[in-house]
């Protein structure tokens, strides 16, 4: 069977699954909306919060970035799966004992002021609508790729699919459906990478592959080094990403902005007690760990595979470099697309993929006639979905991994749709503009701004903003810097007030903005980046998408010296913080 | 607002009439202790072994791996759950330590912690 009918069918399944759930599991109240009833057991719980957290570019790209940057890409691998060491410790267990339904109410309510839950929900607003168009876009790219619909058409039936389940059940929809989903995507992501282990090392467990030797006795990592350096190329165990100063900061930006995102942590609200909240975040990062692991041993197996595709026998001589006509078909199927663009810069109707700018290698490859390195473009992200064809793997496993790939962008959508409809409806108007509607005005108007939430998601999907690539920095900097750092005072700071946090806050999202727009232009406009994107201009080496931890440091800083100019919190709030420290008396 | 209250005038047990049990203060120092010692852990797997000193840790070599490089792409994920669940055992034993504690005050002073 050709593969566009495999993927019709198997992508078909899934949908069908995904909506028979919606039905079954439709939610009647506010507390089935927002907190899925708030009775999901730690492992289910644990189950949706990975494929609520995996989007597409975990998914998609991750292994193809990790591909070509080699060790520097691990802040990726260790930033997105440590985040949830913090936030089982030091943000999930609270949150639940306090027991309310969003992120901004906690704000709210623990700094007793309207301004900080406003400040939340913009905070809250901005990092979730980044995100989610980013998953808009990947529906819309994988529907048209391979179900040769349109690029337009796969996103209205994208959209449709989540507004079924996410407006009719809420968090309960949600869940549940993200259980599936997470069954989907990590078989479609392990099924190849075992495939590729074991005929590239003998060895099906990928992670185990990793370590492995390859056919010819030499360690797998070894041999991608002596391959990838003899064209010029890095090498892949020690390609530090700019710098160890950059690394450092780079990864403990993505662990708080982990920590500090607000669709991951109402996740943990819908667990029946605080010990349940601890085991589920545990259960998150097994199910996380699962995929994390394999990304690498993918990332470092198609590296090697997609070099030798290339460079066929030894460096140098004319007969290896594969020639263009004869190159795989898998090849020209991505050539159609432009993601993978070859120039056949010496004439000699063969394939030279080196690194021409390194200067040294340059020059010993004009000596073989090369004239520079031919693949023009080779975009980072067809690594994954690219991976089955490479491996020659079956047309049902391709079309599994484009079901894969919808079921990590879906079901991290419906979650930040779910964050933000939550926050509309729950904070700006029961919590600041109408605290006078009932549960059932409340329970309709979620379901309206959920609405309003995908329409918007789908408008950006539709026109996607110049600035899509560029705003990971903004959401992870805006989490990292803001959410985080105001939640950790507001649980282990108890004199922590009303004007330190709001001032933190403000400054800590102050900074961070500041630093991404004048590397990367305002708003992402290219030409407004008043310092340009010069590396030499950067703050000791740190990277745009790496300063959230800085930002972070700075909201601490303000927010102490502040509090320390005004009143302590009343009474009750520090009562209410003594309450979130204990656990519950009476569980069960 | 009459928010000025020190911190010592805030009502709160500071000693258990039990003897024995376990004070809001006490639970909440092992709290701390017991996350810090485990961000102990997960800082040197992750940004020690893994960024700080990679390339002392690369001169090991774990199967066909550099252990620096192991560290930094599969080994911190492995030490982070486990990390995680040994949080779970010790934070449920603690747990279990002070409701014992909190459930014989109840029965000492018949008016009970309102929680959950």
């Amino acid at each position: 069977m050709e593969v566009k009918y495999w993927t019709y069918l198997i992508v078909g399944f899934t949908f069908a699954v995904y909506i028979g759930i919606a039905i079954w599991s439709k939610a009647k109240s506010t507390k089935e909306f927002y907190v899925a009833g708030g009775n999901i057991s730690p492992i289910a719980n644990g189950m949706a919060t990975a494929a609520d957290w995996m989007s597409a570019a975990s998914f998609i790209s991750m292994a193809g970035l990790i591909a070509f940057s080699g060790y520097g890409g691990s802040v990726f691998l260790m930033g997105w799966t440590g985040g949830y060491v913090l936030l089982a410790f030091l943000v999930a267990p609270y949150l639940r004992k306090y027991g309310k339904f969003t992120v901004p109410e906690f704000i709210g309510e623990r700094f007793y002021s309207k301004t900080a839950r406003l400040v939340a929900v913009l905070c809250l607003i901005v990092v979730s609508v980044t995100y989610v168009i980013g998953q808009m876009k990947g529906v819309g790219v994988a529907f048209s790729r391979f179900l040769e619909t349109d690029y337009n058409t796969g996103l209205f039936i994208g959209m449709g699919i989540v507004f079924f389940y996410a407006v009719l059940g809420g968090m309960k929809g949600i869940t549940y459906t993200q259980i599936a989903q997470y069954v989907v995507l990590i078989f479609a992501y392990t099924v190849p990478a075992i495939f590729i282990s074991l005929e590239l090392t003998g060895n099906p467990i990928p992670q185990l592959g990793l370590i492995g030797n390859v056919s010819d006795g030499t360690p797998l990592l070894q041999k991608l080094d002596t391959v990838i350096t003899e064209l010029g190329f890095g090498k892949y165990t020690n390609n530090v990403m700019g710098s160890k100063l950059n690394m450092f900061a780079y990864t403990l930006s993505l662990m708080i902005g982990t920590a500090g995102l607000p669709h991951v942590i109402i996740r943990f609200f819908t667990v029946k007690k605080v010990s349940d909240a601890r085991l589920s975040a545990g259960w998150a990062l097994i199910f996380i760990a699962i995929l994390y692991t394999t990304a690498p041993a993918v990332a470092a197996m198609a590296r090697l595979k997609f070099t030798k595709t290339i460079q066929v026998d030894k460096v140098g001589e004319v007969s290896g470099n594969i020639k263009y006509e004869k190159r795989p078909e898998w090849f020209k199927n991505w050539e159609k697309t432009g993601l993978l663009q070859h120039e056949d810069k010496n004439g000699d109707g063969r394939i030279q993929y080196y690194n021409d700018a390194d200067k040294s290698f340059a020059s010993v490859a004009s000596e073989y006639g090369w004239k520079g390195n031919e693949m023009t473009k080779i975009d980072k992200d067809i690594m994954v979905l690219a991976n089955p064809e490479i491996a020659k793997l079956p047309g049902w496993v391709v079309a599994l991994v484009v079901a894969g790939g919808l079921a990590a962008a879906l079901s991290t959508a419906a979650g930040l749709l779910l964050a933000i409809s939550s926050s509309i409806s729950h904070d700006l108007l029961k919590g600041i503009f109408r605290p006078q509607i009932t549960e059932k005005q409340e329970l309709n108007a979620s379901r309206i701004s959920m609405v309003g939430a995908i329409l918007l998601a789908g408008y950006f999907g539709l026109n996607p903003p110049d600035f899509a690539a560029g705003t990971v920095a903004i959401a992870f900097g805006l989490a990292a810097s803001s959410i985080f750092p105001v939640l950790m005072m507001g649980i282990f700071v108890k004199r922590m007030n009303r004007e330190g946090a709001i001032a933190g806050m403000i400054a800590g999202l102050g900074v961070t903005l500041l630093y991404v727009f004048q590397h990367k232009g305002i708003m992402f406009i290219p030409g407004t980046s008043y310092m340009g994107g010069m590396e030499e201009n950067w703050f000791f080496g740190i990277t745009p998408n790496a300063f959230g931890a800085v930002g972070a440091i700075v909201n601490f800083a303000v927010a102490f010296i502040v509090s320390k100019m005004a009143k302590d919190p009343p009474e009750e709030v520090q009562k209410l913080v003594e309450d979130i420290r204990l656990p519950q008396i009476n569980e069960n | 607002m009459n928010d000025q209250k020190s911190e010592s005038e805030i009502p709160e047990d500071s000693s258990s009439p039990l003897g024995s049990g376990m004070t809001k203060q006490e639970y909440w120092k092992k709290n701390i202790t017991c996350v810090l010692s485990l961000l102990v852990v997960w800082f040197v797997v992750s940004y020690g072994c893994g960024i700080l000193f990679v390339e002392q840790m690369n001169k090991i070599s774990i199967g066909g791996a550099q252990f620096g490089f192991w560290m930094a792409q599969q080994g911190s994920i492995y030490v982070f759950v486990v990390l995680i669940f040994v949080y779970v055992r010790l934070m449920n034993r603690l747990d279990r330590e002070f409701t014992s504690t909190c459930q014989n005050e109840e029965k000492v002073q018949t008016e009970g912690e309102d929680q959950s």
